[in-house]
């Protein structure tokens, strides 16, 4: 006999509250909101969650071939170990910044001051691509040495991982562009507010992910070992 | 705020014009429908390239003249030349395993059924939704110019202007490989043999792509279901479909970007002349490493290392491939035995243990590549340990099976045809996943068998069961029973013909992959064995024929299905079927109950709807909530 059925508890009010208009929820609660499609925080919410999810993809990228950067260090003869190009420097205090003005920038969003949102944006963004530059720069050095894609093993990697690290930072730019666009639009609309917010919060959380994962990319290119 | 207001802002309204509406739709069901008709596209490829490798293998030396006007250098005199044979292998492997065990399952039926399951209009980011499908789609294109540019001398020529390792045109069908292409051949480019150039090229371009587009799905999967339950569907009132394919999505979302990084590794040392893969000193086709244009000096790769990262991803992939089809049969099997899933938390537990321990046991893959023997048991005890959840839902199964009175639908007899060549295939698994057994039986037939049952086989009869199930919600009539009756009973017999001798002919030690055995006088006696598997081949694929009419059929000519034809209890019967474009017709539906409320006693029917008010279930002890 079938006697077991999968949900054994009464539904929780807070769940079970909202029904659809004229028909009474369970334990006598009626929907207060009485409006049948989800409310703006949750639409929003959406935002931080993919990011997240995106982030999680991201990190396995990087770390597959920070792994194959292990193997292939520790068990070739035929590794080389790079200079380090001294403009690498500049790059990681560039983008060190930019996370911070990001930041400010996401505050004055909270703070409802659209305009110093707006400025702090643009501030990032030309941080950005000064880092995308000076990346550009480091690899303008390595040619100079002579050091080419497939000159060794850690040159190779040194381009694989900061071309990876700059194609994943240029998508971040773009949200940026994209943030600094809508920016301009002023509006007073609660539901666009939250979801400006919620875009703001995930493209801020994109960027000091990256910023954390030069940092992570610039420690094992050359300091591992 | 108003009600109009929210719609306004977060339902995107009905497209209408065609190319919005079936074409470039944001609406998960076309996008789920679409996932699906590229599945059964991919299939007929793979299927035919099945076809030709038995003709090969049971009646090796006979002309086949369309093959000579098809591809006359691969096949001169009708005739498959070995390489075309392999090249039928890779390509074979990679479109069912890419192209129809991951498109389907999870891009079609998890587009289609997740959002209306767990009650959302569409998912968390439809264009994103859209993207992942087109991204998906130029995927196969791609690997579909891969069997032209090979095939096609003209063709490969007019590649090998990008560049030496671009030279296509060697008379095979795509690359050789194998699905899992390893180096360092794989790495080489055209000096390493046919196929080997624009082939293997556009085989690890398309496989980026892929990655990208299901990283794109995997993301879209999570978000809609953490975000977009609604009301009262609380985690543990989601259909066990809905946990299969959150798990699913989730293994995908780790394991793709994975392959992702190994495939530019391995497309940087084709391309660009680095050596991740490729160690010092090789000597490929009568020429030495740096002695020739054509094979620049490489030093010190690691071909081991492509290993590792295929077979992080390759695991788990085979994960994506069966999780869903578990979940539908968990689905239906509740539906038509008329009874709640046995044990439905240990039900999602199992599923979420398989895919945790799936992350664990690449290396059972690679117990001849030369490992630590403590690896390997390492590795061994893992993966045996998988059998554990496996069992949990076996048994589960069974139990959810037992003392029912079941109704045989088609959907239910290819529901139960999974339990059945899940647990057959499974079984050797155990074999299979012992070091000290896989080093005798690796690159054999057993293992040919084992997979082709357990994710193969199996994922394809949960699809079908999905198939037959689902149609009359997708299109609104049902498939014709008569014919999909037919169909289960030859496929079912069919595969078990196909797959049950072939492990006889790996414990004899007959290897995979080769394009014929006439050297091997050990193996001649088999050859009848042989003869008999392509004959059941052929038979199981003409069926499928049957189906395909029946899915085309049934679309225009089916018998109309009212809204809840199988009088079953999750979100989806609630909706028209076909579904209205935001799936519930403007009103989201609140959700009371648990997904399998089967047979409640005191119920007025013998199914209680996820939907159904709590008050409509007379209750025993007389205050307000569930008593069972």
């Amino acid at each position: 006999m079938a006697t077991m059925v999968t949900s054994t508890r009464p539904p929780a009010t807070k769940k079970g509250a909202g029904t659809p208009p004229g028909i009474p929820g369970p334990n006598g609660n009626g929907s207060k909101r009485g409006g049948s499609f989800r409310d703006p925080e949750s639409h929003a919410n959406r935002y931080r969650i993919g990011m997240w999810v995106g982030l999680a993809s991201v990190t396995m990228m990087f770390t597959s071939l920070s792994s194959a950067y292990i193997v292939r260090a520790s068990s070739a003869n035929d590794w080389i170990a790079l200079p380090m190009p001294k403009v690498l420097i500049v790059s990681t205090i560039l983008i060190l910044a930019s996370s911070a003005t990001l930041e400010l920038a996401r505050r004055k969003l909270k703070a409802s001051l659209p305009r110093a949102y707006t400025q702090w944006v643009v501030i990032t963004v030309i941080l950005g691509v000064a880092f995308l530059a000076s990346q550009l720069f480091a690899w303008q050095q390595l040619k100079t040495w002579g050091l080419y894609l497939s000159s060794n093993p850690h040159s190779s990697f040194f381009y694989l991982l900061t071309g990876a690290h700059a194609v994943h930072l240029a998508g971040g730019l773009l949200g940026l562009v994209l943030l600094w666009l809508r920016s301009r639009w002023i509006t007073t609309d609660d539901a666009i507010l939250k979801k400006r917010q919620a875009s703001a919060d995930a493209v801020s959380i994109y960027w000091h992910f990256m910023d954390a994962l030069w940092i992570y990319l610039f420690l094992l290119l050359f300091l591992w070992r | 705020m108003s009600v109009e207001t929210h719609e306004g802002v977060h339902r995107h309204p009905a497209p209408t014009g065609f190319i919005r509406k079936y074409i470039f739709s944001i609406d998960h069901k076309v996008i789920g429908i679409q996932y699906i008709m590229l599945a059964l596209a991919a299939v007929i490829v793979g299927m035919v390239m099945s076809l030709l490798m038995r003709l090969n293998l049971s009646w090796p030396g006979t002309s086949w003249p369309i093959l000579e006007t098809l591809f006359p250098t691969g096949a001169p005199g009708g005739i498959m030349n070995p390489e075309f044979y392999l090249s039928l292998v890779t390509m074979h492997g990679t479109i069912m395993v890419f192209f129809v065990l991951t498109t389907a399952p999870q891009g079609g039926f998890g587009n289609y059924f997740l959002p209306i399951q767990i009650g959302a209009e569409d998912m968390a980011f439809p264009y994103l939704n859209m993207l992942s499908f087109w991204v998906t789609l130029v995927g196969f294109l791609v690997i579909l110019l891969a069997i032209f540019v090979e095939g096609n001398q003209g063709l490969g020529e007019w590649f090998a202007a990008l560049g030496p390792s671009f030279r296509g045109g060697s008379g095979t069908v795509g690359p050789i490989g194998g699905w899992t292409g390893y180096a360092p051949l794989s790495a080489l480019g055209r000096v390493a043999g046919p196929g080997q150039g624009a082939g293997m090229n556009l085989w690890v371009i398309s496989i980026a792509i892929f990655c990208v587009g299901s990283l794109l799905g995997a993301l879209n999967f999570i978000t809609t279901l953490l975000n977009m339950r609604t009301k009262g569907m609380s985690l543990m009132r989601m259909p066990l479909t809905c946990w299969a394919w959150f798990t699913t999505a989730v293994l995908a979302l780790l394991s793709f970007p994975v392959l992702l990084g190994g495939g530019i590794l391995l497309l940087l040392d084709r391309i660009a002349g680095t050596s991740f893969f490729i160690p010092g000193g090789l000597y490929v086709s009568g020429l030495l490493s740096g002695s020739n244009p054509n094979f620049p000096l490489h030093t010190g790769g690691s071909p081991i290392l492509w290993q590792h990262l295929f077979w992080f991803f390759g695991h788990p992939e085979v994960y994506i491939a069966i999780l869903p089809g578990m979940g539908a049969t968990s689905h239906i099997l509740a539906t038509f035995a008329r009874k709640p899933v046995f044990g439905y938390r240990a039900m999602v537990f199992a599923i979420f243990a398989i895919g945790l321990l799936g992350f664990f046991v690449w290396g059972h893959h690679m117990f001849i590549s030369g490992m630590s023997p403590y690896s390997a048991i390492a590795f061994s005890i893992l993966t045996l340990s998988i059998g554990v959840p496996s069992a949990v839902k076996t048994f589960n199964w069974l139990g959810t099976l037992w003392g029912s009175r079941i109704r045989f639908t088609t959907a239910m007899l290819f529901a139960l045809g999974f339990v059945s060549l899940f647990v057959a295939g499974g079984i050797t698994g155990l074999i299979l996943g012992q070091s000290s057994l896989d080093l005798a039986m690796h690159d054999t037939y057993i293992v040919t068998a084992h997979f082709h049952l357990v994710m193969g086989v199996a994922s394809i009869f949960g699809m079908f069961a999905a198939t037959y199930f689902w149609f009359p919600k997708m299109f609104g009539r049902h498939m014709n029973e008569k014919i999909g009756k037919l169909h289960f009973w030859i496929t079912f017999v069919g595969v078990y013909a196909i797959f049950v001798p072939m492990h006889v002919m790996g414990i004899q030690g007959m290897p995979r992959r080769y394009s014929s055995f006439g050297e091997y006088e050990f193996l001649a006696s088999l050859h009848p064995l042989v003869v008999f598997v392509s004959v059941a081949a052929i038979i199981t694929i003409a069926v499928q024929l049957l189906f395909y009419f029946n899915v085309f059929w049934s679309i225009f000519k089916g018998e109309k299905a009212g809204d809840n034809p199988w009088e079953a209890t999750t979100l989806e019967w609630n909706t028209s079927s076909p579904p209205p474009h935001d799936n519930f017709a403007g009103v989201l539906p609140t959700v009371y109950h648990g997904p399998y409320e089967f047979a409640v006693p005191g119920a007025p029917k013998d199914f209680v709807m996820q939907t159904d008010i709590e008050a409509e279930v007379p209750d025993s002890n007389g205050h307000n909530g569930h008593k069972h």
